[in-house]
């Protein structure tokens, strides 16, 4: 294991040689829509249990579904954005089983013909390199309720607020090769989720979750058997249960075991995968096309209508951020990853220093907010307060340190910099009169170190400077401060 | 009394807005009459104070002269019909004590048409059964030859024996696969299946989504014209609802027939039919001919899989609409010390055997390494057997068969599923095919038991459907009572 540190990301080295990981991802999107897939209850998130449940999720009897024509045009714009192919035809099926969460009895999902067919995406790894994953299907569905176990010492509880929340299920191809391309597919999928509001990528309320297909074989042989992890729901748990998840699968191999087809679950707190269930316990779900509901058509007017209205996305935001902003391609993609990064930027930069706003924003905006553990949306400091710094730094009302002390106090105070700059009076001070003042007190303060100047110890005009700026208490306009100080020491 | 039970639905109606009866007294007969034929099992349900209440409500409209097409009729409803605050079974143990919130869309539609609830009709549990022996609370008796104690036949079990022994005036029933027509026919009554989409499901307890559809059982064509009047339209709530308006159907009563064409398929007077019915069938055909219809003989080549094709969707989508009666939320639950222990007590103390062995069937069908051989190919047949309706719609307008192979039997005398399951083979064509389909009663066999003839007509043709219907009727003037009914 010596050579640990050459592999690349998704290879592990055994005895017998080096392994590569082979990954499918299962994406479920909750659909950012009012109400659920087929009633008309609420689908918000956090109401008290039971709250929001219709009598169709409650499967009384005689209840009948009815499609919830929004979640159609969320799904047909997803499947647009992913570059994928829209079936103007496709079919709802049930899928059958016995569970206390699932009160029909069956989910309704699509099975043979999904609404979305194949795709592709172009996912941006750390180091400016890109590669493209293909998308096999898109299709509807509606999500379970939720088992409460611990409400009781002999009882489950039932919450069926969540049922028949309507679910878009991204399946990708097995082209991912390693858990890092694992977390920037999800990334990417989500960051495409947000521009677009199908959903809004909420991972921790659950709103975006992930079943992801490991196995592991020898590079250029076939695929290895593979085990299904259910259900994660954040991008480090996605990296560490697939990283986990293969190295189990190929102490196996290299043991002369073989793998089982099975589903396992990720147990967050010993970092380990544990088997779920075996192919022999699957379920037989029993698919077939739902009665209740015809197919679902539409004509390709109406999905072009939908082409049309699509946001700009970010591969093409991205370039365009380049073009516009003089930026670079690295910055540009950190920009978009999220929708409300790049509308925060465009607005910040409208007008102003496209590469300052960029470096601001990415070095000391990000930085202060991961440091007092902020969630953008929780920024203090607003686009335009941004954009206000980046204006006076440009047309040198403040110098670029004391906008860090200003910065700092937009982060504490939420205040303007503007307001900043005043009550504490940091506007730099580029009066010439003002200066020499300054620089009329430093040159008699240090009357040797001017005589060992004029002497040629070319040296100390840095010294000279530096007392200036700190008897100006870093006010003064550097640029100004250096011009006159050349004058008056000719 | 009597006088006012020998009123047909379109003639009480008629009285009403003469005021020369009033629903309160007409109501009454008819809760006095439930009362008379109670031996015969066919009520489940009686909501007294709801009936007289609509029916007071229905005098001061009628009285106002704000009157609705059945304002102030006494009906009964199939247990199948979601009803709100009365308690809703489908004759099941499962359900023995629910009691919708909600009002299904059928019953509504009548509600707001103005007719009176007398309460809730036995049926076939969850509508499987041709019998009404599969019941939870034990059989109907057919108002027939009361003292042999025949089968009603079913699943409309109770709504047929109720219009039959004149407890109801009209009642709601549903058909999957012949649950109207059969016992319409057996109960020597009217009974209409309409276009699968004509009425909208919501609200109806679920046996097979693709298949079910409410319909009118009623003394009379007319009285099934003006029953069904009410019942259909469009539905939002049902996505397979047909977005259709349907003619009033009263205004076709007397078209007549004369240059329509009636297609005799030779598939439907095979081995087993009884002898007796094939001379009313071929009675009925000359009668037919003599109000002017051109008989053309037609042939239906995929008949004969129709039967086992149905039972196999049916019990494949049963399987899964009957998924919901797991002890969770609603009806009956047994206690148990886990959740799959919990759902094998419910499930197996709640259904009874028909049911149990459905779901089985249904189950298996579905499951994978099956699916292919049974229920796909099971579509497969169904789409041909569409077809060979749609080829000789091309040629006639109309067709007819017997309704029934058998009249009526003794209740407990046929055990043996299978051929239970042959009662519905003349029903169930029409039912894959998704068409209208109408029995009426064209006389009596030897054993004085009621026959009926089927009329099936093109999708949404309800209307010819009526007309032709009323010319055979008028032709064949049944007009014999029960033994059964109430006096």
């Amino acid at each position: 294991m010596n050579n640990t540190s050459t592999l690349k990301p998704g290879h592990i080295q055994g005895e017998t040689g080096i392994w590569e990981m082979v990954i499918g991802l299962e994406i479920h999107a909750q659909i950012s829509s009012k109400s659920k897939l087929f009633s008309g209850a609420s689908a918000s998130f956090g109401s008290e249990a039971n709250r929001n449940v219709s009598l169709v999720d409650a499967a009384m009897p005689g209840m009948l579904p009815v499609i919830n024509e929004f979640c159609v045009e969320q799904a047909v714009k997803t499947g647009l954005a992913l570059n994928a192919k829209i079936n103007n035809v496709s079919v709802f099926d049930r899928k059958n089983y016995f569970y206390a969460d699932l009160p029909q009895g069956y989910q309704i999902s699509q099975f043979t013909k999904p609404i979305v067919g194949e795709g592709e995406i172009i996912v941006d790894l750390d180091d400016e390199e890109q590669t493209i994953i293909g998308i096999e299907r898109l299709h509807l569905e509606q999500d379970a309720g939720k088992s409460l176990h611990d409400q009781h010492p002999t009882k489950s509880y039932i919450d069926l607020n969540r049922t028949g929340v309507a679910l878009m299920e991204i399946v990708s191809k097995p082209d991912i090769r390693s858990p890092q391309e694992a977390g920037a597919y999800v990334k990417k999928i989500r960051s495409i989720l947000r521009y677009i509001g199908a959903c809004d990528g909420n991972m921790e309320e659950g709103s975006l979750r992930a079943d992801c297909n490991v196995s592991v074989r020898k590079s250029g042989e076939e695929f290895g058997t593979r085990c299904e992890i259910k259900n994660l729901n954040s991008i480090r748990f996605i990296i560490q249960a697939i990283q986990s998840e293969a190295e189990r699968q190929v102490d196996i191999l290299e043991e002369g075991g073989t793998i089982d087809q099975e589903t396992r679950l990720f147990d967050t707190s010993t970092g380990e995968t544990r088997s779920m269930r075996s192919k022999e316990d699957a379920h037989d779900y029993r698919y077939f096309p739902d009665p209740d509901l015809l197919p679902l058509e539409f004509t390709e007017s109406w999905v072009q209508d939908i082409k049309e209205s699509l946001p700009e996305l970010p591969d093409s935001l991205k370039k365009r951020l380049v073009k516009d902003f003089g930026i670079t391609s690295y910055d540009a993609s950190i920009l978009v990853e999220e929708k409300d990064y790049v509308d925060f930027y465009q607005q910040a930069a409208n007008g102003r220093d496209g590469k300052l706003t960029a470096n601001w924003m990415i070095t000391e905006l990000f930085g202060a907010l991961k440091k007092d553990n902020l969630s953008f949306s929780e920024s203090p400091i607003t686009s335009e307060n941004l954009g206000e710094l980046i204006s006076l730094i440009s047309n040198g009302t403040i110098s670029g340190k004391i906008a860090k002390e200003v910065f700092s106090e937009m982060m504490k105070s939420k205040k303007s910099p503007s307001e900043i700059v005043k009550e504490k009076g940091l506007e730099q001070v580029s009066d010439d009169s003002e200066i020499l003042k300054l620089i009329d007190q430093v040159i008699s303060d240090n009357k040797d170190k001017v005589n060992e100047y004029l002497s040629g110890k070319d040296k100390l005009f840095g010294f000279f400077v530096g007392q200036v700026m700190k008897l100006s208490q870093g006010k003064a306009n550097p640029g100004v401060v250096n011009k006159l100080l050349k004058e008056k020491l000719k | 009394m009597s006088e006012l039970l020998d009123l047909n639905l379109v003639e009480a109606s008629e009285a009403l807005k003469n005021k020369k009866i009033s629903s309160l007294e007409l109501t009454k007969a008819y809760l006095k009459s439930i009362s008379d034929t109670s031996s015969l099992g066919a009520y489940l349900e009686i909501v007294e104070d709801k009936a007289i209440s609509m029916a007071k409500e229905s005098d001061k409209k009628l009285i106002n002269g704000t009157a609705r097409p059945l304002e102030g009729i006494p009906i009964g409803i199939k247990d199948m019909f979601c009803t709100k605050d009365i308690k809703t079974t489908a004759s099941s143990k499962i359900l023995e004590n629910f009691i919708p919130t909600y009002e299904s869309t059928v019953t509504q539609n009548l509600w707001n048409d103005g007719a009176v609830i007398l309460g809730k009709l036995s049926c076939d549990e969850f509508a499987m059964g041709s019998s009404n022996e599969t019941a939870a609370k034990g059989n109907v008796i057919n108002p027939w030859l009361k003292n042999k104690k025949m089968s009603p036949g079913g699943s409309s079990g109770g709504s047929a024996a109720a219009v039959a022994s004149r407890s109801a005036l009209a009642a709601t029933g549903t058909d999957t696969g012949g649950s109207i027509r059969q016992p319409a026919a057996f109960c020597g009554i009217t009974g209409l299946k309409p276009t699968y989409g004509r009425c909208s499901r919501w609200g109806i307890v679920a046996f097979s989504s693709s298949l079910d559809q409410a319909g009118p059982l009623t003394r009379t064509v007319s009285d099934a014209a003006l029953m069904l009047n009410s019942m259909a339209g469009y539905d939002q709530k049902d996505s397979t609802s047909a977005n259709l308006k349907m003619p009033d159907l009263m205004d076709y009563l007397d078209k007549g027939i004369k240059g329509k064409k009636i297609g005799i398929p030779k598939e439907y007077t095979q081995d087993g039919i009884s002898e007796e019915i094939v001379k009313f069938y071929e009675k009925s055909i000359d009668l037919l001919k003599d109000e002017g219809a051109e008989i053309i003989p037609v042939s239906l080549p995929h008949t004969k899989y129709a039967l086992p094709a149905y039972y196999i969707i049916a019990p494949a989508e049963a399987s899964s609409n009957l998924a919901r009666y797991d002890g969770v939320r609603y009806g009956a639950r047994q206690e148990a010390s886990s959740l799959d222990e919990m759902y094998e007590l419910t499930r197996g103390n709640g259904f009874g055997d028909e049911v149990k062995r459905r779901i089985m069937i249904g189950t298996y069908v579905l499951s994978s390494g099956y699916y292919d051989a049974y229920y796909l190919k099971a579509q497969k047949v169904r789409r041909l057997i569409k077809e060979d309706f749609e080829n000789v719609y091309k040629q006639v307008n109309y067709i007819l068969t017997p309704s029934t192979p058998t009249t009526s039997f003794e209740l407990g005398k046929k055990q043996d599923p299978l051929t239970m399951y042959l009662n519905d083979i003349f029903t169930v064509p029409a039912s894959l095919a998704g068409l209208p389909g109408i029995s009426l009663p064209v006389g009596l066999d030897n054993s004085g038991l009621p026959i009926g003839i089927q009329l099936i007509a093109n999708s949404f043709d309800e209307p010819g459907l009526i007309s032709t219907a009323r010319v055979l009727e008028k032709n064949a003037g049944f007009n014999f009572i029960a033994d059964g009914a109430a006096k």
